[in-house]
């Protein structure tokens, strides 16, 4: 019969087997609920996964919108991954993108019309500074009264909203909106206005903030002292603690790097795509970037693939709802999947199949 | 049949050849929620579905469901004239500017932006008098309160919404000079959860008739739960409340959309902006329920003779602002203008308007 059996070490290809392994099942699985609903399920996976490429009306213009989509996740899943190899699980980066938006917004606000290069800078550090921020309430929590930081920072997500309403309806309302609910528009003037570095690949400047980004976790991650405390502590607490490591600093340090980051990738989503503060800019990225991050293996390349990966089921599940009529809600269970059978899959790392005969 | 449709469909797209076939007039619709939402979203896709019965074969449609407004709505709506469409109906006011954007881009594709007010010369707006049906929901609200205290469920602090509240508790006053209303924000258009969740904070509050300006039925499933009264708002909903429902405001937007794909086609199509009401049928009010008495249903219906008949305006004079101040003289009445723009709660009603 077929049985699991513990493997003695990890394997490392299956490590990286299993997120390719994951997606495969999920097309097959997909096509299977595609079909079930009516629709030809090879016409659909196309259209998702490979007309947002090659299509040849939709093509040009949905190549330029999967980095749109794809920096936010990629920049907020790279700083939730470092916390999670230290066993330190932000769970509300939703919050601190939005606390980073609002903190980042305000800055560009009070200045209006302010004229100058050092306008969006200005607001990016007020913007990092302002997820940080949220980032160290369960950080303080935690390391003070040891609280569960996986509630705190999630909690926390439903008084950022409730924050932006406040924000939005009150002090940053703008002054010519009828009275809806939404600051003034960012990209009306050009200081505030997040800049197009490629237009055809859609690459703003946020889009190489997030590469950066990605590139600097890297080498922090397997190259400095920090990154090598980071990895101890999560592999194995009590020796990081033999070794000198702080916990509370590695707490501290990995949650203020994630909020960080996903105030960050807020403010760019205002000063960017969005355009404004609205109630309804945040359209859950920082939820999405913990499945990226996972998908991605929590390591810095992989996050960047399992980003653009999402951002394609997006996209592709965008132009599946116009061009076959599938509805939103199966797009929706489409990408629920992949995460499904990530966890799923991810069994074969620590154990494999093996054909026994039953011994009596 | 259908089947073999969306096959040969698919495989035409598949091959790159969509859209190379004969020539047809291409209809997209967004919609802020699903089209099984029953209320808002349902209604403008059965909106769709009236083209598509009208026009036959002449016409494509196409619909990107629960899009949220801002960046994604951008997106969908370029994807949407990438793929030919000849008029996309923006469905919500949150997609303004995304719509504008679009429009600046596609010059020979119309726009059609439900409840705005930015328009462009491919940009048309559209929107229902919904406070025509307030009016006449107000009524019968005012009447049939017995702890005089209504609920009103409501999304955001714009002038369509705040126009409603304004309508039905005017209404509600004339026929009970002790009603009350009770308004809880609740910043979202479609959201079941936080509707229910507002429901029952309400008639804890002692509401028993509950009025919403969001677009699913979960006020009524509640109501119906607890034994009080609720309206259907912008669909019917009797199914979801048949001993809640007192009557409805249904949103009635085929005829409109079949004129303007019918434009389209003609080539006549201009921009412009509609506002109508229950006179030409965009408003309608569902049927009464048993459980409003005879003389009150009389009352109610007389109200919507009048509106339509062009001898009542549901705001006439004397009404004062919230701080007293004067608006409206004896006798005189709204122009559409400071309708359109209103952010101030008529005198009477308690609380502050978010602002």
């Amino acid at each position: 019969m077929l049985r699991l059996e513990p493997r003695r070490q990890p394997s490392k290809t299956m490590r990286w087997l299993t997120p390719i392994l994951a997606v495969a099942i999920t097309m097959v699985m997909g096509g299977v609920l595609f079909a079930a609903m009516g629709q030809n399920p090879f016409a659909a996976i196309k259209i998702i996964f490979l007309d947002p490429f090659f299509h040849e009306t939709f093509g040009p213009y949905s190549r330029s919108q999967l980095l749109v989509k794809a920096g936010p996740l990629i920049l907020i899943a790279t700083g939730l991954s470092i916390g999670f190899r230290a066993g330190v699980w932000n769970i509300g980066a939703e919050g601190q993108f939005v606390m980073g938006a609002i903190a980042g917004g305000a800055v560009g606000l009070a200045l209006y019309p302010a004229d100058g290069i050092w306008v969006l800078p200005l607001m990016t550090i007020a913007g990092a500074l302002g997820g940080m921020a949220w980032a160290m309430i369960p950080a303080f929590l935690k390391i003070k009264f040891n609280t569960n930081e996986i509630l705190v920072s999630l909690m926390l997500v439903y008084v950022a909203y409730n924050f932006l309403a406040a924000m939005v309806t009150g002090p940053l309302k703008s002054p010519d909106g009828f009275g809806f609910p939404e600051s003034r528009s960012f990209t009306a003037v050009d200081s505030t206005s997040l800049p197009m570095v490629y237009e055809p690949l859609g690459m703003h400047a946020g889009v190489l903030v997030a590469i950066g980004v990605v590139i600097a976790a890297y080498v922090m991650m397997e190259r400095h002292l920090l990154g090598f405390q980071i990895r101890l502590t999560g592999e194995s607490p009590r020796a990081a603690r033999f070794a000198g490591v702080n916990p509370a600093l590695i707490v501290a340090v990995t949650l203020g790097i994630s909020g960080a980051l996903a105030g960050m990738a807020g403010l760019f989503e205002v000063t960017g795509p969005a355009g404004k503060l609205t109630t309804n800019f945040p359209v859950g990225y920082g939820f999405t970037a913990i499945i990226v991050a996972f998908l991605g293996r929590l390591n810095p390349i992989g996050i960047v693939l399992a980003g653009l990966l999402m951002a394609l089921t997006y996209i592709g599940g965008e132009l599946a709802q116009l061009s076959l009529g599938i509805p939103a809600a199966a797009i929706n269970v489409f990408q629920g999947m992949m995460l499904f059978f990530l966890l799923a899959v991810d069994v074969f790392v620590n154990y494999r199949l093996v054909w026994k005969k039953e011994v009596k | 049949m259908k089947f073999t449709k969306t096959l040969a469909a698919a495989t035409a797209l598949a091959l790159g050849l969509g859209g190379a076939a004969i020539a047809q007039t291409k209809a997209g619709f967004i919609y802020v929620g699903p089209p099984t939402d029953f209320g808002w979203s349902y209604e403008h896709d059965q909106g769709r579905l009236a083209v598509e019965e009208a026009f036959g074969d002449m016409v494509e449609t196409s619909f990107v469901a629960s899009v949220p407004e801002g960046a994604d709505a951008e997106r969908v709506m370029t994807q949407m004239a990438l793929g030919g469409a000849d008029i996309i109906f923006s469905t919500s006011f949150g997609y303004m500017d995304p719509t504008l954007n679009v429009a600046a881009k596609f010059p020979n594709v119309k726009f059609e932006h439900a409840t705005g007010y930015k328009r462009a010369d491919n940009v048309s707006t559209y929107s229902a008098r919904f406070y025509e049906g307030r009016h006449v929901i107000g009524l019968i609200a005012g009447r049939m309160t017995e702890t005089n205290t209504v609920g009103y469920i409501a999304s955001f602090p714009i002038p369509e919404v705040v126009r409603g509240i304004n309508a039905a508790y005017l209404a509600a006053k004339s026929v009970n000079p002790d009603v009350q209303f009770k308004v809880v924000w609740v910043y979202t258009w479609f959201d079941p959860g936080k509707e229910a969740d507002a429901a029952n904070a309400l008639i804890e509050q002692g509401a028993d008739v509950i009025m919403q300006h969001t677009d699913s039925p979960a006020a009524m499933t509640i109501a119906e739960e607890k034994g009080i009264f609720a309206f259907g708002q912008a669909s019917d909903m009797m199914q979801f409340g048949p001993n809640a429902r007192l009557s409805s405001i249904i949103d009635n937007w085929a005829p409109y959309y079949i004129a303007r794909v019918q434009a389209v086609m003609d080539g006549t199509w201009e921009s412009m902006d509609t506002w109508d009401g229950i006179k030409p049928g965009m408003v309608g009010i569902g049927e009464f329920s048993d459980k409003i008495p005879a003389d009150v249903q009389a009352e109610a219906q007389a109200a919507v003779d009048a509106i339509v008949a062009g001898t009542l305006h549901p705001f006439t004079g004397p009404i004062n602002k919230q701080d007293g101040s004067v608006w409206l003289a004896a006798g005189e009445t709204a122009d559409d203008g400071t309708l359109a723009g209103m952010n101030f709660y008529v005198e009477g009603i308690e609380g502050e308007l978010p602002n």
